[in-house]
């Protein structure tokens, strides 16, 4: 694919509490903190006067996070709402909100949880916070498959009218999580490295 | 490169029949499938009517030629997916580079429902990463394995959008050269998991559900499979294809979790988008297979949106989740199949209990069945929670 | 009123919000109130089935019954039936 009209210009990674930004690891919470501990403190360092964080489930919160890292600074609010899009994955899609909903269905079944039960919500979480309307779309697939993500947004850049798409996997299932995700852009800034499998796979590894 | 993708078959199972032609003789004949339940065993029973896939696991099994213990979700799948290629004609499917896009929602729920209650009683003795054939990914694996696709294989989960969303991604690798043929589309099963939540959200009908009705009040819950067969420029010559997906376009209305935006934002941008791409005028459209759920919310998004885009002159427009219940992550695959197939002969389906205009709209969906149309274009809307919006074009060959 | 707000607050999840936060007046939905959305009305349904055992079958109550805490504390004292 004509890698030409998308570079990697960002990347974000969150992993064993840690949080690493173009493959530098830029804030770190005691490692042995729970994911909803390291979450909320995550929120505070990096952002915090957005009190609907705190309701969405993990998926989205790691997602959300790694959006507001990636995001920030960049000059993605140059771009039109339906110039940006995102390509997510993951595999186990929101089984773990899965099993916390199905936990409150024997007494009060929970509304809240249940809207968390697909894996694309975290699309529209970052969506919303963001003012993002450009394509979507969320593969489930056993691991990080750098060839789809890489053919696939390679193939968004250049037959859509996106200028930007967040790309990444984003996991979770109860205390593991792992969340990589990356700003492919038109234009060569930042990072700047065409948008290739290998490019990909080799910053995924890179934390 | 193939220049065009072009849709070469499709197969169907719904609540209206257990295959495409059956599912045509429901509407024909005015038959929707919303009836008290029969196959899933819920305290809802007797308060929510469900389109129902009518037939028990073993029936389906053996009309998928699979194990009867394999979740409902993979049976649908196969069921429908192989019609689809059947009625392709193109054969022998090894000598063919194929992949196998199905979008869903639900993965195995069915058969995890039984192993989270076990495993909520003693969380340590439980092996929830194990749970076979859970996680939405396997159901695509199965079924792929089983139609005998080794090229390439995915799996969307973009809520109700996502048997749509495959058929995208399905074009997208056939103009890319990636492979010459797609099947694509979605399977769901019904599932007390998914009752349950739709229950929560207050938006199941107790009735049979009235879509784009002024007095509608929710929808109703279905289950199925659809998907198309697409193939190459090269591989279209070979064959009599129905008709070309031309044009496509998803947009997210970045509004709320679950609702749809007031004026059906992400509702026009997708069909706008469509339209650009297939390089139309809104007035080319003849007929759009609407979302339509019957929600108050859905319905009066998605037709301002219509009547922003398309107004003074209207398609024909109706929800055939009128009959077959909304189907969830299938529902996109399998009113794929009915809109390439109105195009190809010129269908307009019926929108079952349509009485009472709505106020906000100046169109009204068609009640009657009916043939015989000269439809250039036809669109099919399918607009999901997360606000991921949807929406294709099919034009005649 | 106090002990309604704090299990508003649980049940809604809103970390950042004390009962003393909440006016017995405040419009919960509006943005100038809390700013609450569809979710929390179906949220706040449930809390009052799960603390007051009053059931509301018909989400179009909503609006008017979660209008304020004022107006659902009086909603809960003119129909509760078991004490919570």
């Amino acid at each position: 694919m004509n890698s030409e009209l998308a570079h990697i210009t960002g990347s974000v990674i969150i992993s064993q509490n840690k949080v690493y930004k173009d493959g530098e690891l830029i804030w770190e919470h005691d490692p042995k903190a729970e994911i909803s501990v390291f979450m909320r403190a995550a929120y505070d360092q990096f952002s915090g006067q957005y009190p609907k964080f705190h309701k969405m489930d993990a998926l989205s919160k790691l997602g959300w996070l790694a959006a507001e890292v990636l995001v920030k600074d960049s000059d993605i609010a140059t771009c039109k709402p339906e110039e940006v899009g995102l390509l997510l994955s993951n595999r186990s899609s929101s089984l773990d909100t899965d099993v916390r909903y199905f936990e409150t269905v024997k007494e009060f079944a929970s509304p809240a949880l249940f809207v968390y039960t697909l894996p694309n919500i975290v699309m529209g979480e970052i969506s919303i916070r963001h003012g993002f309307k450009g394509e979507n779309t969320f593969f489930v697939s056993d691991s990080f498959d750098a060839d789809l993500m890489s053919n696939y947004a390679s193939q968004l850049m250049a037959t859509t009218s996106l200028k930007r798409c967040l790309v990444g996997w984003v996991e979770v299932m109860e205390q593991q999580y792992e969340v990589t995700m990356f700003l492919i852009g038109d234009k060569a800034h930042g990072l700047a490295q065409p948008l290739t499998a290998k490019a990909l796979t080799s910053l995924y590894h890179n934390k | 490169m193939s220049e065009k993708v072009w849709i070469a078959g499709g197969g169907v199972i719904s609540g209206i029949g257990l295959n495409l032609q059956s599912c045509l003789q429901s509407f024909r004949d005015n038959k929707p499938g919303m009836t008290a339940m029969q196959y899933l065993s819920s305290v809802h029973r007797a308060t929510f009517p469900v389109a129902e896939v009518k037939a028990d696991n073993a029936t389906l099994a053996d009309l998928a030629r699979m194990p009867e213990d394999i979740s409902r979700t993979a049976l649908l799948s196969m069921i429908a997916a192989r019609e689809a290629w059947e009625s392709s004609g193109l054969g022998d499917i090894s000598q063919y580079r194929v992949a196998f896009v199905s979008g869903n929602t639900v993965g195995g729920m069915d058969k995890t429902e039984d192993f989270f209650t076990e495993y909520l009683k003693n969380p340590s003795g439980g092996r929830l990463r194990q749970v076979v054939h859970h996680e939405c990914g396997s159901i695509t694996e199965l079924v792929a394995d089983m139609l005998g696709v080794r090229h390439h294989l995915a799996t969307i989960s973009t809520a109700c959008s996502s048997g749509a969303n495959a058929l995208m991604y399905g074009s997208r690798l056939i103009k890319s050269n990636q492979v010459d043929v797609v099947i694509a589309g979605g399977t769901d099963a019904l599932t007390r998991f998914t009752l349950n939540g739709f229950n929560t959200l207050m938006i199941l009908d107790q009735q049979a559900c009235r879509p784009f009705d002024e007095t509608r009040t929710g929808l109703n819950l279905g289950e199925g499979a659809g998907y198309v067969v697409m193939v190459s420029d090269s591989l279209a010559a070979q064959i009599q294809p129905w008709c070309r997906l031309s044009g496509f376009g998803n947009a997210n209305d970045a509004y709320h979790q679950t609702a749809s935006s007031p004026d059906g934002t992400g509702n026009y941008l997708a069909m706008k988008a469509a339209l650009d791409r297939s390089g139309l005028q809104p007035q080319q459209i003849g007929y759009i297979n609407l979302h339509g759920t019957g929600t108050q919310n859905n319905d009066v998004a998605e037709g301002l949106a219509i009547d922003k885009l398309f107004a003074p002159s209207f398609p024909l427009v109706s929800s055939t989740k009128s009959f077959t219940g909304h189907t969830l992550g299938a529902s996109g695959g399998i009113e794929a199949v009915f809109s390439a197939l109105s195009v190809k002969e010129g269908i307009v389906y019926p929108n079952a209990r349509f009485m009472h205009q709505m106020k906000e709209i100046p169109f009204a969906p068609e009640t009657q069945f009916s043939t015989g149309h000269n439809f250039q274009h036809v669109m099919s809307n399918s607009f999901g929670f997360g606000g991921n919006c949807s929406s294709l074009i099919f034009s005649k060959a | 009123m106090n002990d309604l707000k704090a299990q508003i607050i649980e049940q809604l999840n809103l970390q950042e919000v004390t009962p003393e936060n909440i006016g017995n007046d405040q419009p919960l939905f509006s943005k100038e109130g809390l700013g609450l959305d569809s979710i929390d009305a179906l949220e706040l349904i449930v809390l009052l089935q799960q603390h007051y055992n009053i059931r509301i079958t018909n989400p179009d109550d909503g609006p008017k019954i979660f209008h304020s805490v004022r107006s659902m504390a009086e909603y809960i004292s003119a129909n509760q039936t078991i004490q919570a």
